[in-house]
């Protein structure tokens, strides 16, 4: 495997991949890995499946797991630091300069009606998140279970989304335990 | 102003704490955190949230450099810069020491039965609040009048052209295979643009 001639360089290859993903996370994937595997050969494409694995079952931010795996692998702990704020920059720049002339630009009545059609747009476009993660569960009474009360009590209650997603974790172990006894028993 | 600072930054070291499955996830995390404590209104959360969608870098990343940077409006330019970047880090933090931790240590973590078990109970909820929060979304933009956590369903506002915007872009998405986020938003913006001119 290649290294890098120095850290400015794995930052800026970061720097670019986080300048020119639209959509963030996944989308960022193919992009990342035709960079640091097949173009700059720092890291093997193990490592690439292994960070998807990684991020399925870990909290997180996507792009930020994806940049410190492999900023890790190439550099060590100054090579996280270097590849994750790579990916991070080009996001604080872009947006620092919108959020100084959004409020101005909201004011204009065409932006405004502009704006109308984009919230439609993105309460679709997080609809159709939710189908295509929906795809990642195995559906059987206990997750429908859980889909339904966790759709209830987001629309019906106060309730803190944190809260509900502890009570999700712990019924999720409760669950677990439960199958594995049950599965002990029929051996 | 620091005070405040910290506050909101300990809401998006949580928000990156708990966010499964992309940045979609943070959302219903960001409007339960955020909006219920007045700390932004939520027209100017899926503002944020459209252009997130529609500029590079990752959603969450770009949201939290937004927030950061409204939070601290009235207190110039540097320090608004300033809100940006504590927040960027906040919510990127967790993810940066939970993976160093597996880069280092190894993944055997993970790999433990707990681990699994929590995420099977995990992934059925984050589904489920993505999907209350988007069709909550969906019910604000056509009858905005309608609060279904309070009961009330107040509706004297029907807002028919966000119903038409919404149509043309289910149908869109239905029939145009693999229509990407940004193209949809543009989409979008053109369509809010024509019909609430000629309405």
């Amino acid at each position: 495997m290649n290294k890098p001639h120095h850290l400015l360089e794995l930052f800026w290859e970061f720097f670019k991949i986080g300048a020119v993903t639209f959509g963030g996370g996944l989308a960022m994937m193919p992009i990342m890995r035709r960079e640091v595997v097949e173009s700059k050969g720092w890291v093997t494409d193990d490592d690439i499946i292994k960070i998807l694995v990684i991020s399925e079952s870990t909290p997180g931010v996507f792009a930020v797991n994806a940049a410190t795996f492999i900023g890790y692998k190439i550099g060590g702990f100054k090579g996280a630091i270097a590849a994750t704020l790579g990916v991070i920059i080009p996001s604080l720049i872009t947006i620092s300069i919108i959020s100084f002339f959004i409020l101005q630009f909201k004011e204009l009545t065409l932006v405004s009606y502009a704006f109308y059609g984009i919230q439609a747009a993105v309460a679709l476009l997080i609809f159709k998140a939710a189908l295509k993660l929906s795809k990642k569960i195995h559906f059987n009474v206990f997750s429908w279970i859980i889909l339904i009360s966790s759709i209830l009590f987001a629309t019906f209650t106060h309730i803190s989304v944190l809260y509900l997603l502890l009570v999700g974790a712990i019924l999720g172990i409760i669950y677990g335990m439960v199958e594995n006894i049950k599965g002990a028993r029929n051996i | 102003m620091i005070l405040e600072l910290l506050k909101l930054a300990w809401i998006f070291f949580k928000i990156g704490l708990f966010t499964f499955g992309g940045g979609y996830a943070m959302i219903p995390l960001m409007e339960s955190e955020l909006v219920s404590r007045n700390l932004i209104d939520i027209n100017t959360l899926y503002d944020f949230i459209g252009i997130a969608e529609s500029t590079p870098g990752p959603i969450a990343i770009n949201m939290a450099t937004f927030i950061g940077n409204e939070a601290m409006i009235d207190y110039g330019f540097l320090a608004r810069i300033f809100g940006s970047i504590v927040m960027t880090t906040a919510v990127a933090l967790p993810s940066f020491i939970i993976i160093l931790l597996i880069a280092s240590l190894g993944s055997k973590f993970l790999e433990s039965k707990w681990v699994q078990h929590a995420f099977t109970g995990l992934k059925p909820t984050v589904i489920g609040l993505i999907l209350s929060v988007s069709v909550g979304l969906m019910i604000r933009l056509v009858l905005p009048l309608v609060n279904i956590e309070n009961f009330v369903f107040n509706v004297s506002i029907f807002n028919y052209q966000n119903l038409i915007i919404f149509g043309i872009l289910v149908f869109l998405s239905i029939f145009v295979k693999k229509i990407s986020p940004i193209k949809l938003i543009i989409i979008a913006a053109v369509l809010g643009i024509i019909i609430y001119s000629i309405s």
